[in-house]
């Protein structure tokens, strides 16, 4: 009898049973109103996220054009929940499903043109495709309903167990069901050979090509898969707004995705996750409090290209990592004194282009500015004052505050670097 | 005495909590686009909406009660509108108006009929004030749906009755947006004009992709090119602007008969380019008919430096005053079923909110851009020095169209 | 024939507009290998900017003024912004100037606001050059298609003829050689990302007047001058000089042909109604689909010759 020894892997239980948990618990917390429907976009743009970092991350394939599978995956989602023949058949649980082949499918067609090259190349011609696609879609309105597009009931057929999908809350845990499903499968697909393989091809396609391997045919088989989980994410945005349109297929929900995955940071598996929240948070949620939210999120995504080009996920690995080798006590005080400084020229920074939007674009309304019930005169000295103080305080703070934490960062990072490289010697 | 005192406080404090209960502020969320290349547009008609409700305020429309009217942005987008309707729902707003783009406009009915479907004693009232896709009140026509602006349709019979007794029209060209409304534009023109002046040929008939076009002089160079000597379209925003300007570059000696010449931007981009030759089909004319409005123009105009046009604002908060009056209750059910048959004073004369469909009727009328001259031109638009003087005021009854709506009506 | 002119003429205009437009992308791009998706935004702000300086000081010094200041914008953000992602390699430095052009779209809305601004065709540019038949053909548009020519001229003498020009083009294949020989490569690539955005900002003040100067129009162009770099080659000036009149000549004719596949089976027989499966595909014609065919040819180019016609490098 032979006796195989596999270690418990604890910490891959752990993880994923976390995972599971906040997304079972997740509406218990925010349960206000309308915090379940945005739950309920967050969870379908992870889905869209992890697939488009399947190219992006794990296969250096800077697309922008990926809108064009999850929007068709939706399309034909759409369709086959109006459908009184075969599509009447699929239960809404599995319509998802229905958008992945859909997406696969063209994955299939679309993706033997565009893989056969990489790099810049293949960026333009995913853009080309996309804006195609994009433009087509207005001249076919019986697929693609117009400008207006396709609108279903999610409550139809048979309600199963008593599911109706009617309530938002039962959509909630449909998404939160199909995005752990598929957040399991993408990341099994990253332990795979071809997970593997793609990651090869990102960094050395010429050695893939040496040592066998068609970088064209691991391109393509990856680009099919991520087209497949992007139709999922169609579908069941399908599902969530029961409106489908030629947005759906555009150039800037594609752009959306990219900005939303490279905030995550795209290096990290787990990057799309805190992307789409983010992304989200800035593109539904602040939207309502600010009309300066795209110049928020703009100048967010500049400064994260220039100054953490790994993204957010990186910040905090980063963190952990000197958490880990036991350092935090070192850095913590330096790093709070940054972020209080940064925090006092962040609000003063905030304030003043709150006014100065009001003073643009709301002049006509009077000079009074209302932010979280303060009234504001903006056309008074003591509010420009006070901005003028905040900001002067925080650049101060910043230049006093900034290089001794850079010296103390430096010097941890140093000595874990060293650390590592004693233990891997 | 005691005995009665406590009756009597009883009584008096019913009454006081009954009249406090009574003077509701009635919300209506405005969803349109306050960014993006239509918020113009979308700013000056929620500006619009909110000056109307001020003077309801003011002179008690409502009775006790009073109206707000808060802007929600929908990017111009069908999806968004739907999210934001979430949050209105769940804010508690029970009154919803839209106006730009049938697109939104049916994505929106179907969402509040879905919603009130869903929840009954939480229903939503949708008051249309300008998405004009004749669908709305006919195949797709909902109880829950108000129609304040003459659809799609109804325009193109006012235009086509004036085209008519000119006889000067001997060729007709049609261009449009190659989208559902375009395609509307395009079919009524069509077939109307063959009814009333089968003489008239119909040269060509386009459709162009929307917002995508910058140069139209090749469009310009066909309409030369056929003969026509008028141009009817549905264009709006930058559309329009650059037809216009590309038909006075190229001397196309034609006349434009178009929509939306009078929304916001479109003036501006105009200018001298479109002077006595671009014409329109409306709802209202300052210069026509500004007896009723003069004051709220002129508040307007001093107040936000813009222009006010869009008298569906007027016609529908005044409605719904007059229903919430009538019912003594600002239930929208209640409202609805006030609203249906109504009849009211508005900015353009005598108006009445049809009860089989829900669409408004009311007089249209045709004018043309011209310059300020103090007499039939008074008001300018976009301070341009040009404004619309009216040609001709068309009596709704010449505008009605039959209608295949089978209306639902709860409780029935 | 009169027809045929003119449509010729308004073909070639639009794609020397689009010339202008893509020339200085071209030259970035193959200068630094750096796709500026902010370019669509330069030619917004180089509108905006003439549209300021026209109102105070006229036309005229708003056409020499508002490029150099879109210029040096360019270089400022090139400086501070793009130089210190070179060493993360390209796609940080394309999602750069990603971000760029979402920013820049809010900074001119905050500025200018979120409506169209009346920037006007100059008095003297206004009206017909000529009159041939029946139809006109605006001065505005003879005036941009000199600009545009002279634009081309002046970059290829620039390029070939003066000492400058061949420090650039060394810079373009051999940068670490040219850096050897001590001239400040960096400094280089500065002034070259500068200037190919002083040409979208003339371009712009070119342009922003004859069509609607409003916060939208980066948008609508920006996908097309990718188009035109790519289709010419990217990396070649005379690519993209070809590519933008045969894209402007294609789409111009394109709309006046209202034929169909539906018209060619009717003619050849076949009874299309609306009842025959595939209507809307047959019946879509050439006009309706001028919009999408440079995006077609984008594809198409891509597929079979992805060095683009002219094109030096992928």
């Amino acid at each position: 009898m032979r006796l195989t020894f596999t270690p418990l892997n604890l910490a891959r239980y752990l993880v994923w049973s976390g995972f599971a948990l906040i997304l079972i618990v997740a509406p218990l917390i925010f349960s206000k109103g309308a915090a379940l429907s945005i739950l309920s976009q967050i969870g379908t743009v992870m889905i869209f996220g992890l697939s488009y970092n399947m190219l992006l991350g794990q296969g250096g394939m800077l697309s922008f054009g990926h809108a064009v599978y999850s929007g068709l995956g939706a399309f034909f989602a759409i369709h086959a929940m109006n459908s009184s023949g075969i599509g009447a058949s699929v239960p809404t649980t599995l319509i998802p499903l229905v958008g992945g082949f859909a997406g696969m499918a063209f994955g299939v067609l679309f993706g033997y043109v565009t893989t056969k090259k990489s790099g810049t190349t293949f960026a333009m011609i995913t853009l080309g495709l996309v804006e195609l696609v994009f433009a087509s879609s207005l001249m076919f309105p019986s697929f693609f309903g117009g400008e207006g597009g396709i609108t279903t009931n999610r409550v139809r057929g048979d309600a199963l167990f008593g599911i109706s999908y009617g309530p938002q809350i039962q959509v909630y845990y449909l998404i939160a069901f199909w995005l752990f499903i598929s957040t399991i499968a993408m990341f099994a697909f990253t332990q795979t050979p071809l997970g593997r393989m793609i990651n090869a091809v990102r960094d050395n396609p010429e050695r893939v090509e040496f040592i066998g391997y068609n970088t064209q045919w691991v391109r393509y088989l990856t680009l099919i898969l991520s087209a497949f989980f992007a139709g999922i994410s169609g579908g069941l945005g399908a599902i969530n707004f029961e409106i489908v349109s030629a947005e759906n297929v555009s150039a800037i929900r594609s752009g959306a995705v990219l900005l939303f995955v490279f905030i995550g940071g795209i290096s990290f598996f787990f990057g799309p996750l805190l992307g789409a929240i983010v992304g989200v948070f800035f593109s539904v949620m602040l939207s309502d409090f600010t009309p300066a939210w795209q110049l928020y999120l703009g100048l967010f995504f500049v400064l994260l290209v220039r100054y953490a080009p790994a993204g957010l996920a990186s910040l905090i690995l980063m963190l952990l990592r000197v958490k880990s080798f036991g350092l935090f006590h070192r850095i913590w005080k330096p790093l709070l004194a940054v972020c209080a400084v940064s925090l006092v020229g962040f609000a003063g920074f905030l304030a003043g282009i709150e006014m100065l939007y009001h003073l643009t674009l709301e002049a006509a309304n009077g000079s009074i500015m209302t932010r979280f019930g303060q009234q504001i005169d903006v056309k008074a000295a003591a509010p420009w004052l006070v901005v003028a103080g905040l900001l002067a305080a925080g650049i101060v703070g910043y230049r006093r505050v900034q290089p001794g934490y850079y010296a103390v960062w430096s010097e941890v990072n140093a000595e874990i670097a060293a650390k590592q490289r004693g233990s891997a010697a | 005495m005691i005995k009665t005192i406590r009756p009597l406080t009883l009584a008096v404090s019913l009454a006081l909590l009954s009249v406090a209960a009574q003077a509701e502020t009635v919300k209506i969320a405005f969803i349109d686009p306050l960014s993006g290349p239509f918020a113009p547009v979308g700013q000056n008609q929620l500006k619009s909406f909110q000056t109307i409700a001020e003077l309801a305020n003011k002179q008690k429309w409502a009775g006790e009660h009073t109206f707000e009217v808060v802007g929600f942005d929908n990017k111009g987008s069908p999806q968004e509108s739907l999210t934001q309707l979430k949050a209105i729902i769940d804010q508690g707003y029970r009154y919803i108006t839209q106006g730009n783009g049938s697109g939104v406009g049916l994505a929106l009915l179907d969402a509040v009929n879905k919603h009130n479907d869903r929840n009954p004693g939480k229903e939503i009232i949708y008051l249309n004030y300008a998405a004009i896709d004749p669908d709305m009140t006919n195949s797709k026509c909902s109880f829950w749906h108000f129609r304040f602006d003459a659809n799609s349709d109804m325009k193109m019979e006012a235009l086509t009755t004036y085209m008519a007794a000119d006889k000067d029209i001997k060729s007709v060209y049609i261009i449009g947006q190659n989208y559902a409304f375009g395609h509307a534009v395009s079919r009524a023109a069509k077939e109307y004009l063959k009814r009333k002046r089968p003489d008239i040929k119909i040269a060509g008939d386009d459709l162009h992709p929307i917002a995508q076009v910058k140069d139209f002089s090749p469009y310009v160079a066909k309409i030369k090119a056929s003969g026509a000597d008028t141009v009817i379209t549905g264009n709006w925003g930058a559309d329009l602007a650059l037809l216009i300007r590309a038909a006075k570059d190229a001397d196309l000696k034609a006349n434009f008969y178009t929509y939306y010449a009078v929304t916001t931007g479109v003036p501006t981009a105009m200018g001298a380019a479109g002077a006595d030759r671009v014409k329109i089909v409306g709802n209202w004319l300052i210069n026509g008919d500004i007896a009723a409005g003069k004051d709220i123009v002129e508040g307007y105009k001093k107040k936000y430096n813009d222009d006010y046009y869009t008298a569906q604002t007027h016609s529908s908060i005044g409605m719904v005053a007059q229903a919430i009056k009538q019912t003594k209750t600002t239930d929208p059910v209640k409202v609805a079923f006030a609203m249906e048959g109504a009849k009211f004073q508005s900015l353009n004369g005598g108006v009445m909110m049809n009860k089989v469909d829900h669409q408004l009727q009311q007089s249209l009328y045709i004018g043309t851009w011209s310059k300020v001259d103090g007499k039939a031109v008074k008001y300018d638009q976009e301070n341009t020095g040009y404004g619309w003087k009216m040609d001709k005021k068309i009596d709704a009854y010449y505008a009605t169209q039959p209608t295949s709506c089978q209306m639902k009506r709860p409780g029935a | 024939m009169e027809f045929t002119l003119f449509t010729l003429l308004n073909g070639v205009s639009y794609g020397l507009l689009l010339f202008m437009l893509s020339s200085g992308l071209t030259l970035i791009f193959s200068m630094m290998g750096v796709l500026n998706f902010a370019h669509a935004s330069f030619y917004m702000l180089g509108a905006y900017m003439a549209y300021t300086i026209s109102s105070v000081l006229g036309f005229w010094p708003a056409l020499v003024l508002a490029p150099i200041v879109v210029g040096l914008i360019g270089a400022l953000v090139e400086r501070y912004g793009l130089r210190p992602l070179h060493k993360y390699g390209h796609i940080p430095e394309l999602l750069f100037t990603f971000g760029m052009s979402y920013l820049i779209v809010e900074l001119v809305q905050l500025i200018w606001g979120r409506a169209a601004v009346p920037y006007p065709i100059p008095k003297e540019l206004d009206g017909p050059l000529f009159t041939l038949f029946s139809t006109s053909f605006p001065i505005y548009r003879g005036f941009m298609m000199l600009v545009a020519l002279s634009m081309l001229a002046s970059i290829y003498l620039v390029l070939t003829r003066t000492r400058v020009g061949l420090v650039i083009q060394a810079a373009l294949t051999h940068p670490d050689a040219v850096e050897a020989l001590g001239h400040n490569v960096p400094r280089i690539f500065m002034w070259v990302f500068g200037g190919g955005c002083a040409l979208a900002g003339l371009a712009g003040v070119i342009g922003g007047n004859a069509f609607v100067t409003e916060p939208g129009m980066a948008a609508t162009v920006g996908s097309i001058i990718f188009v035109v770099v790519v289709v010419g080659g990217m990396g070649s000036l005379a690519g993209a000089f070809v590519a933008s009149i045969l894209i402007g000549v294609l789409q111009t004719f394109a709309v006046a042909l209202d034929y169909s596949l539906m018209t060619m089976f009717n003619g050849l027989g076949a009874n299309i109604t609306e009842a025959t499966p595939g209507y809307e595909l047959l019946k879509l014609t050439i006009s309706q689909s001028a919009a999408i065919l440079p995006f077609l040819l984008l594809v198409l180019i891509l597929i079979f010759r992805p060095k683009g016609l002219m094109g030096t490098r992928e």
